[in-house]
């Protein structure tokens, strides 16, 4: 038709060559699987150090003052940094330069991302942000203080810890991280609409796709949000504008600032705040998704809904944010149209549990180490998914409002959730990636104690909220109306939360042993019909497809179709072979 | 709020309805040979075409998120208008004639006319760098008037405003710089014009990006 030819297209034109030296295969490396895996490591890892910062935090509240080097400064330091790193430098980077990278090429039929160069440009970059944020725990001062969601005029006044280095170093390294997303983000788009092979339409992709592609938009659309209230910030804070900073008087000294708006920073920053918790749910949705149609062996309930129930929702995340700032002092107005919309964002999002579950509804279940994660996201997630219909209210957050109740909340759906969909999705691609196989009883303990562990950690606290036990407190103070029980709970608490930090263990154990000295993996031990496990070698190699690039025939779950021996077609399977599944299997 | 929600609403309205007609129909569960949607369609554009569409998508919400950032705080009480150095008006005609030239040079380029190219590119480049040059002269002028970054926040979002939009410019030019520099040595003249033509996309929507805030900043 038009001079206009696709990637996969012209794919024998294209000389594929793979990279010789060590420093060019494993290092500054252009492969996108070697990307993915460098994201994710670089990624785990700081998201130790943050769980380590929140045992810290769990230590002073289960048992207040017994340990010295934690002081109300350096528990604001781990608040901060603790939730900065989990959702932006842990989840974000993982879910979407981690996964993202792995699966897009793999799962759509591509040898690479469409820009392979900018895609190692952006793994550095995100290594430079982690460097630079992890940098403030070194300077004088220490790191900033001011909770994960830096608000004017604290932020950048004295009395708040890491004012003199740490805030600036935390700004710089979040508009350090929003470059580097920006190229990954614009990679992944790019890849999804331009290097599909052929066959593979937008609706064969499977959900784990259109969850990272998804969820790369609202990044792309909302990180500027960040970028912009962290550079007004930085002039507030250098050059001494009042864009954020009110007359003030500071330790009696007045800083020279006027009639700067704190709520307008809070607008900007939840503008992009809302939307990120579903850059890290939207991936996890899909991934959840892809879980249980493999492992149920049958095809996910509602495909096109899942689909447009992920549009959906990724729309509608514009249009909520203001639900964080209840308590602001907003028009009541404001507030009712704020509540509306985020209960309708409740719509979507039932359809997609509800599919979930009916696809396991008299399905084969395999209760294997991903499975077991991906049915425990759907506990966790519909227990934090309630708890936002109750704080989406503005009756019902007023009281709730800066209790325990939204630590629980905010924990179970976008803290516990994500991470028990992160674990799934590494065990039921470690055959993949490293190929070897995990080790199946040491996968097991490991769901078990993280998934009733942490409910032993965000049930009691639920509770705490309602008593009325205030968030964001180094110690407790002038609060009579709390029972003597409540410091009971707490202390249980920590006991739990130190428990489930610990279990961790086995989980780098299995993938360490697994890795040096599992047993082989089959290419395909889960019988899947998704691309990425029909590569010629396992793991694949650099240029994922060998000579010929995949032709795709069928949609991602053609499991159980009923009139064919194995019970899962293969994408590639073309129609002559096998019988097409109906929805819900039913053959015409 | 209002201009970052009427941004975000066209862009993903326009995501939308292209998603719509992908998708709207679709019987993903039947099995047949390759159907090749996915390769045919107006989005069938080469990869950085649309490598860089997404960034102008991203770049547009940036500064609409600043626009509204502008609105709100222009409604608390201490805001007192800047008058704009006349210098800008110069400034908006050297842009505006830039992009003229980059147009034509990408005409140019189309039609393979390869001895207008480098003329072109040089062209461009010098009036764009006076555009540069000439806005950091408005912000000695505002300097020197004692109109500096802090006297007042319509000071503040001046010097913010036409600063993200040089730094754009100078990524640009980060650009112009290599493509120019190739066209020089003669190799590679193929991906050269595109990136010519991939280039001139970029100019015409900082140009616009351009006259819109200096709308904004003249009316406030």
């Amino acid at each position: 038709m038009s001079s206009y030819v696709a990637i996969a297209d012209r794919d024998h034109e294209i000389e594929h060559h793979d990279p010789q030296t060590f420093i060019r295969k494993y290092v500054w490396s252009q492969d996108h699987k070697v990307i993915a895996i460098q994201y994710g490591i670089t990624a785990i890892f700081v998201g130790l150090i943050a769980l380590g910062l929140s045992l810290m935090m769990r230590l002073q509240l289960g048992f207040p003052n017994e340990f010295e080097f934690i002081n109300p400064e350096s528990y604001y330091q781990f608040i901060t940094m603790h939730g900065m790193i989990m959702v932006i430098y842990l989840l974000t980077a993982l879910f979407l330069g981690g996964f993202g990278n792995y699966l897009i090429p793999l799962m759509c039929g591509a040898r690479d991302m469409v820009f392979p160069y900018m895609n190692m440009l952006s793994y550095w970059a995100y290594l430079l942000s982690v460097i630079i944020l992890l940098a403030s725990f070194f300077v004088p001062g220490g790191a900033t203080g001011a909770g994960w969601t830096l608000y004017p005029p604290q932020a950048i006044l004295p009395g708040t810890p890491g004012v003199e280095w740490g805030i600036l170093l935390m700004l710089v390294s979040l508009a350090v991280f929003i470059v580097a997303f920006t190229m990954g983000g614009l990679n992944y788009v790019t890849t999804v609409l331009q290097a599909r092979c052929r066959g593979m339409t937008l609706m064969r992709m499977p959900l784990s796709v259109w969850g990272i592609f998804i969820a790369t938009i609202l990044g792309l659309l909302a990180f500027p949000a960040l970028l912009v209230s962290a550079i007004m910030m930085l002039f507030d804070m250098n050059l001494g504008t009042s864009f954020f900073m009110p007359a003030i008087s500071s330790m009696g000294v007045d800083p020279g600032f006027v009639g700067g708006s704190p709520i307008l920073f809070q607008h900007l920053f939840w503008f992009f705040g809302h939307p990120e918790v579903y850059i890290v749910a939207l991936p996890a949705f899909g991934i959840v998704s892809d879980l249980l149609s493999v492992h149920a062996r049958k095809n996910i309930f509602g495909y096109r809904m899942m689909v447009w129930a992920l549009i959906a929702i990724g729309g509608l995340s514009f249009v909520v944010w203001a639900h964080h700032m209840y308590v602001s002092g907003m028009h009541p107005y404001f507030g009712f149209f704020f509540a509306t919309t985020t209960l309708i964002i409740a719509v979507p999002t039932a359809i997609k549990v509800y599919n979930w579950v009916l696809t396991l509804w008299e399905g084969n279940i395999h209760l294997r180490v991903p499975m077991l994660f991906a049915i425990g996201f759907i506990f966790t997630f519909i227990h934090g998914g309630l708890t936002g219909l109750f704080l989406g209210n503005v009756t019902i957050d007023m009281p709730l409002s800066d209790t325990y109740f939204v630590v629980a909340h905010f924990h179970m759906v976008m803290g516990v959730s994500p991470i028990l969909v992160v674990f799934g999705a590494i065990y039921h691609w470690f055959p993949k990636i490293t190929g070897k196989m995990y080790n199946e009883t040491l996968g097991k303990w490991h769901f078990w104690m993280t998934f009733l562990g942490t409910y032993a950690i965000y049930l009691p606290m639920h509770y705490l909220g309602f008593q009325g036990v205030p968030r964001r407190y180094f110690a407790m103070g002038n609060t009579d109306f709390l029972p003597e029980s409540a410091q009971a709970l707490n202390a249980a608490i920590t006991i739990s939360a130190l428990f489930v930090a610990a279990t961790q263990i086995l989980f780098f154990v299995n993938m360490i042993w697994s890795m040096k000295s599992g047993k082989k993996a089959d290419p395909n031990p889960w019988d899947a019909t998704t691309l990425e496990w029909l590569t010629p070698d396992t793991p694949p190699k650099h240029g994922n497809w060998g000579p010929d690039l995949p032709v795709v025939h069928r949609w991602a779950y053609d499991y159980s179709v009923p009139g064919y021996e194995d019970d899962f077609i293969p994408q590639t399977v073309p129609p002559e072979q096998a019988p097409a599944g109906r929805d819900h299997g039913v053959v015409d | 709020m209002e201009y970052i929600l009427i941004v975000l609403a066209v862009i993903l309205g326009g995501l939308l309805g292209w998603l719509l007609k992908q998708t709207f129909n679709a019987e993903p569960w039947v099995a047949d040979v390759v159907s090749d949607t996915a390769h045919q369609g107006p989005m069938n554009a080469h990869s950085k075409l649309i490598g860089l569409v997404t960034l102008l998508a991203v770049v547009t919400s940036f500064f609409a998120l600043i626009v509204s950032a502008y609105t709100l705080r222009m409604d608390l009480g201490d805001w007192i208008p800047l008058t704009e150095p006349g210098i800008l008006w110069m400034n908006t005609g050297v842009l505006v004639v830039a992009s003229l030239a980059f147009q034509w040079t990408r005409n140019a380029a189309v039609r393979n006319d390869e001895s207008k190219l480098l003329p072109g590119m040089i062209v461009t480049g010098l009036l764009t760098s006076v555009f540069v040059i000439g806005q950091f002269i408005a912000w000695q002028q505002l300097n020197a008037s004692g109109q500096y970054v802090t006297s007042n926040p319509a000071n503040a979002f001046f010097f913010f405003l036409t600063g993200a939009h040089a730094v754009h410019i100078l990524g640009g030019m980060y650009v112009w710089t290599r493509a120019t520099v190739r066209l020089m040595s003669g190799k590679d003249t193929e991906s050269v014009r595109r990136s010519i033509e991939l280039c001139a996309l970029y100019w015409h929507f900082l140009l616009i990006v351009w006259l819109v805030l200096f709308g904004l900043l003249l009316s406030t």
